[in-house]
This record gives C-alpha cells, sequence and structure tokens, in this order.
C-alpha cells in the first residue's frame, strides 16, 4: 500500500445543526502536519463528533473551511475515511467483501480488489478470518474489518469517531496500539475524537481539548512519548496526569481558547517535504 | 486423538439432533395431514349416512383421489395449473415491479410517505375484487383484467414490507457508503436491496397468498381456462369429485409457492433464523 499524509488546514470553523439551534462549535481554527495522530478530547455536547463528520464531509459547516493539503472538503471522499463507534459492516458480505466494499464502489476489477484485501486483512491480523461471516465475529474482529474497510482505500487522513468506546478493556488497548502503530508505519494521518485520556496518551502525537458551549478549543499538548506506549510506564502516567489537569483546567474555565502555534510551526516545517512528495 | 475424537463425537451429536429435528418435522407434516384427511373422511361419511346430502358423498377422499388420474390424463390439471400460474406470475411480477420501486420510495422519503399515506391506506382498504368492471372497462380481455386484479390486491404487501424493511435500516450503513464513495445507484443495489431483502421476500410472501386468494374468484368470471374456472365448471356439471380434486390441487400448489418463498427467503436472507 502506498499511503501518504495530508496537511489539514481548519480555518475558523463553526457549526450549527439547524437557524434556529445554537452554534454547536464555533471559531475552530487547527492545523495537522502530515502523519500525526491528532486527537480531539472533550466531554459529551462539545461538538467534537460534529466536527469529525465535518472533516469527513458528511456534514457541511456553518461557516470557515477544512482543507486537506490544497483541496477543500466538501462531500465524503475515499481519501478521507470515517470510523465510528461501531464496525456497522454489512452482514450479507463476508469479511473480504465487506473489506473490499470501497474498492468495488470505485469500479476496480476482481484481481485487484482481491490482492489489495488480503494485504488490509493482513494489515489488522485476520487473515483466518477473511472467509468468514462478519456475523461470527466478536466484537473487536468487527472493529479490525472496519478497520481494514477504511485502511484499504489508502486513505490519507482517517477520521476515528470514539472506535473503542463499545469494546472490553484488553481488544480496546490492543486496537489502540495496532492503529498507532500501522499509521506511522504507512504515514497517514488521523484525527481521533474521544473522552478517554488514555486513548489519546496511547495513541495521539498531539492532544486538542474542546470544551463549553458552543465548543472550542481551549488547550493543546503534546504527547512527545517513545513508542511503543505502555499505560504503567511512568512517562506514559506523568502524560496522562498532565492531560487530565489540563482537561480540568478547561472544563473549569481556566484556559481560554487556543490556536496551535505548535502546529502551525511543524506545518511550516513539512510544507516543502510535503509539495515534493505531492507533486 | 483425543481432540479428533470429540471433534466425531460433537458431530455425531450434531447429526444426531439434526436428523431428530428432521423426523419430528416429518412426523409433524404427516400427522397433521393425516388428522386433515380424518375430518375430510368424517364430514363425507356424514354426507353419505343422511340420505338428504347422500349425492353429495362425492366430496368425500377416495372420489376424490379416484378422479386425480382421468383429470390428469385429459390434461385438465396441468392446463389449469399452467393457465392460472401464467396470470399469477405475471400479476405478481407486476406488483412486484411496482411494490418495491414505490416501498423503498415510501420508507426513503419522509414527504413521500406522508403524502401517500392516506391514499395508499384508502385504496388498500378496497376489496380487490371490486375492481373487477373497472378492469373490464379498461382492459380489452378477461385474462388482462384478472392479471390486473391480482396485481391490485399483491402489490400492497410488497409496497409495506419494502418500506418496513427499509425502516429497519441501520442509517449508518448509508453513512459508510457514502463514506466509500458510493453512487445512488450502488447505494441501491449494494445496500438498500440486499439490506431489505428479507422484508421485501417475506412480502412477497404475503403478497402470494393474497393472490392466490383472489385468482380463483376472479376466474370464476368470464374466462374459460384456469382453476376457478375448472372448478366452477365441475360445479355445474355436478361433478364433486373433479370439484374437490381441483380444489386439492389449489392447495397442494398453493403450499409449493408457500414453501418456495420460505426456501427463498431462507437462503437469500443474512438476518439469522430468517424463514
Amino acid at each position: 500500500m502506498s499511503i501518504r499524509g495530508v496537511n489539514i488546514h481548519i480555518d475558523q470553523l463553526k457549526h450549527r445543526y439547524s437557524a434556529k439551534s445554537p452554534l454547536t462549535f464555533d471559531g475552530v481554527s487547527l492545523q495537522s502536519p502530515p502523519g500525526e495522530v491528532l486527537a480531539i478530547i472533550g466531554r459529551s455536547g462539545c461538538g467534537k463528533s460534529t466536527l469529525l463528520h465535518i472533516l469527513a464531509g458528511l456534514l457541511q459547516a456553518s461557516g470557515g473551511t477544512v482543507r486537506l493539503d490544497e483541496e477543500v472538503v466538501q462531500k465524503p471522499s475515499p481519501h478521507w475515511v470515517m470510523m465510528f463507534q461501531a464496525p456497522h459492516l454489512y452482514p450479507w458480505m463476508k469479511v473480504a467483501q465487506n473489506v473490499g466494499t470501497g474498492l468495488r464502489f470505485a469500479g476496480w476489477k476482481e484481481a485487484r480488489i482481491r490482492e489489495r484485501v488480503e494485504e488490509a486483512i493482513r494489515l489488522v491480523d485476520l487473515e483466518a478470518h477473511a472467509d468468514n461471516n462478519v456475523q461470527d465475529l466478536s466484537g473487536g474482529q468487527q472493529q479490525r474489518v472496519a478497520l481494514a474497510r477504511s485502511l484499504v482505500m489508502e486513505p490519507e487522513l482517517l477520521l476515528l469517531d470514539e472506535p473503542f468506546s463499545a469494546l472490553d478493556a484488553f481488544t480496546r488497548s490492543a486496537l489502540q496500539r495496532d492503529v498507532r502503530s500501522i499509521a506511522k508505519r504507512l504515514g497517514f494521518n488521523v484525527v481521533i475524537v474521544t473522552h478517554d485520556i488514555d486513548e489519546a496518551v496511547i495513541m495521539a502525537d498531539r492532544a486538542v481539548i474542546m470544551a463549553g458551549s458552543p465548543g472550542r478549543i481551549m488547550t493543546e499538548l503534546e504527547v512527545d512519548l517513545p513508542d511503543p506506549r505502555e499505560r504503567h510506564d511512568p512517562a506514559v502516567q506523568a502524560m496522562r496526569t498532565r492531560l487530565m489537569d489540563a482537561f480540568q483546567d478547561a472544563a473549569q474555565g481556566k484556559s481560554g481558547p487556543k490556536g496551535n502555534e505548535a502546529a502551525q510551526e511543524a506545518i511550516a516545517a513539512n510544507e516543502p517535504q510535503a509539495a515534493g512528495q505531492h507533486g | 486423538m483425543s481432540g479428533g475424537a470429540t471433534m466425531s463425537g460433537l458431530d455425531f451429536t450434531a447429526a444426531g439432533a439434526a436428523l431428530k429435528s428432521s423426523g419430528r418435522n416429518l412426523a409433524n407434516f404427516v400427522g397433521g395431514l393425516a388428522i386433515l384427511l380424518a375430518f375430510w373422511w368424517l364430514g363425507a361419511y356424514l354426507l353419505a349416512s343422511n340420505p338428504q346430502t347422500a349425492s353429495f358423498s362425492t366430496f368425500g377422499p377416495i372420489p376424490t383421489f379416484q378422479a386425480f388420474p382421468e383429470l390428469w390424463a385429459n390434461g385438465k390439471i396441468q392446463s389449469a395449473v399452467m393457465t392460472s400460474g401464467y396470470r399469477l406470475g405475471l400479476g405478481l411480477l407486476i406488483a412486484i415491479a411496482i411494490g418495491i420501486p414505490v416501498g423503498i420510495l415510501v420508507g426513503r422519503s419522509k414527504r413521500f410517505r406522508e403524502l401517500s399515506n392516506s391514499p395508499f391506506q384508502f385504496l388498500r382498504m378496497i376489496s380487490p375484487l371490486s375492481w373487477t368492471p373497472v378492469a373490464l372497462f379498461v382492459f380489452a380481455t378477461w385474462n388482462q383484467s384478472i392479471i390486473f386484479l391480482i396485481a391490485v390486491a399483491s402489490v400492497w404487501p410488497v409496497i409495506y414490507a419494502t418500506s418496513a424493511g427499509l425502516a429497519k435500516v441501520d442509517p449508518a450503513w448509508f453513512k459508510v457508503a457514502r463514506n466509500l464513495g458510493a453512487t445512488p445507484w450502488q447505494m441501491l443495489t449494494k445496500i438498500i436491496m440486499p439490506a431489505i431483502t428479507f422484508d421485501v421476500l417475506t412480502g412477497i410472501r404475503l403478497a402470494l397468498g393474497v393472490a392466490w386468494v383472489v385468482i380463483i374468484p376472479a376466474e370464476f368470471l368470464g374466462v374459460t381456462t384456469g382453476l376457478g374456472y375448472t372448478i366452477q365448471d365441475a360445479r355445474e356439471t355436478l361433478s364433486y369429485n373433479n370439484l374437490t380434486a381441483m380444489v386439492l390441487t389449489i392447495g397442494i400448489m398453493g403450499y409449493i409457492l408457500d414453501s418456495l418463498c420460505v426456501f427463498l427467503i431462507k437462503r437469500y436472507s443474512w438476518q439469522r433464523g430468517a424463514g
């Protein structure tokens, strides 16, 4: 698979569901360099899931823009794929058929689909289940199929909407590590929305905290930890505490809305290299 | 070794359970039919033992079974089944061709659902046979009229089963498909249709039942072919054993068609425990 990352530019984004409803979030500006795993943390109702749907092109923002490199996101695309809280697999298809759905939509030939699907299934360690009915899989295995279904499209950006929250602790932990490791190996961007601080520490390179009503980005934190990240590691524990403090400060209004200067610097440093890759 | 032994032990247990279940099904099938046959025989016996009704005794099982070889030899059964089957098949096909798209529209479009609710409920409650004069007015032949009556009667179960199936579909399946780049046509053929297969086939099964009920009285009128006509003809010629033989044929045909629907539901439905 040849996957690359993108520069994500979110500029003054705001959203309300209807003319009469209040703003879900307002003035959200965010940048993310290619290959970054970005976590958006916040309590329920702060608009983080809505923000993710707009990033996926599944919702139209009421104002502001989202650009991936130079392309403005206005509708869904196989280049930016979203994974949801539940796997939402198609139960009338077997594992391999589910994984190849997007390629079939794109009109690929069956032989090429088979080749790519095998690769994606191998990536998520489900080779033994390729011909199984998805209804026979465990929750964790189903979520792995959903991950393979997203990865097979070779997305530049993978959007994760609390994708592991319905899984047991062991499966969740394994998937968090695997997604980060695959993303780092292949180089695509990940934006994960979560209210789980541990998840952000284990998976993200950077965490932004959303709070308030309408939701705003209150603060951000670099999660500068080596891989693999283990929960019992003191550095991981310390980062968890820092993130928790920042989260509570944001919730109590001790930290105001912020830009993200660090990311802008990272993008500036990455831009010539990224342009070269895309050219 | 022990694993293999356990596996073969499990296989043996499973095969035994399956055999037991098949045996029970067969016993129920035969037992149920035997009870029905006993009631039929008893009815005929009561008719025969009363001098006032003795002339109707050929309604009984033995004269009926005796009538079959002759009806088969002179081609009456085959001809009636083929003609009625053609009318039923065509009427049902029209109902399916109209019912599925309309059902999808009802299920997908709130505006269409709200707008169509009153007229559809009104039309649905009109007895199909009451359309007969209108059908005769509109269509040139009785044959076409009967096909129309079958279509009118059987379109509603298909529409409502399709829309009900669509209402149960996980909306996230559409979101995922859009996310993966599905065109509207792919959404229809690759997501919507497979998702609602079970409900559509169940609707077709119900429609088949309705069509089968409608076709017999519809064939009492005007036509000189088909199962309904053959029954009418047997009544007029006082051939009660032929009449009962044709009624039995209707029952057997209905049973076979319904079993075919159940088979298709089991074969093409992804829902566990379907059928």
